[in-house]
């Protein structure tokens, strides 16, 4: 299927600082199935600009904080 | 597992189980009857409707099904019935793109048929199982992608 991506993020690890928010709970707030935030987290979909954002505001945080792009070598 | 992803699944048992009987009648048929004496129309537009019809009760079923087990988990129903994000729309959006290619290298072989003046039951039938197969693929490709990661 898609290209695997290159995106990683710290979702997993900023759902248990928040607290020990659940995957649905996540997945409410940002208005997306819990399957999607699933596949987010494992590296398996890379959200749109405008989901990794609302991700980001649920969480608090800036962008990076929840996303981060690997420097070219 | 999404409710779009549910809606797939019976889309793909549908087109699976009515064309399976479809076929099967008219290959039955096939066996003592010449191909321009069949008459398939009839049961070729039962078949369409019944595709249609099927697919319609499959997803309320389905609907109601995931309303009521949403509500047993102590959720809303409406968010596990109405939500359909992006990723949903993006694994639709590929399926139905491989699918118009299937539907399309179809579309070739029935020009060949039409123009190979071939009985006009070969032509109709090839016409209905490339949008049988396409719909198939379609479906299958979504299915792989909602596990697979897309």
């Amino acid at each position: 299927m898609g290209k695997p991506t290159r995106v990683t993020n710290r979702i997993r690890a900023l759902r248990f600082a928040a607290g020990e928010m659940t995957q649905a709970d996540l997945a409410d707030r940002v208005g997306v199935t819990r399957q999607t935030v699933i596949a987010i987290e494992q590296g398996r979909y890379s959200p749109s600009l405008e989901m990794a954002f609302q991700i980001a505001r649920a969480f608090n945080v800036p962008l990076d904080d929840v996303f981060q792009y690997p420097k070219e070598k | 597992m999404p409710f779009e992803e549910k809606i797939t699944w019976v889309n793909a048992v549908v087109t699976v189980v009515v064309p399976i009987a479809y076929f099967a009648i008219m290959l039955g048929r096939l066996g003592d009857t010449s191909a321009a004496d069949i008459a398939y129309q009839k049961p070729l537009l039962i078949a369409i409707g019944a595709s249609i019809v099927l697919t319609i009760i499959g997803a309320i079923l389905t609907g109601i099904g995931s309303g009521i087990s949403a509500e047993l988990r102590g959720r809303r129903a409406e968010d596990e019935i109405d939500r359909k994000d992006e990723r949903d729309k993006t694994i639709s959006r590929h399926g139905d793109l491989i699918g118009y290619y299937v539907a399309s290298a179809g579309m070739v072989g029935v020009l060949a048929l039409t123009m190979l003046e071939y009985e006009y039951f070969w032509i109709a039938n090839t016409l209905y199982l490339s949008f049988v197969v396409a719909t198939l693929v379609a479906s299958v490709v979504k299915l792989v992608a909602y596990h697979r990661g897309f």
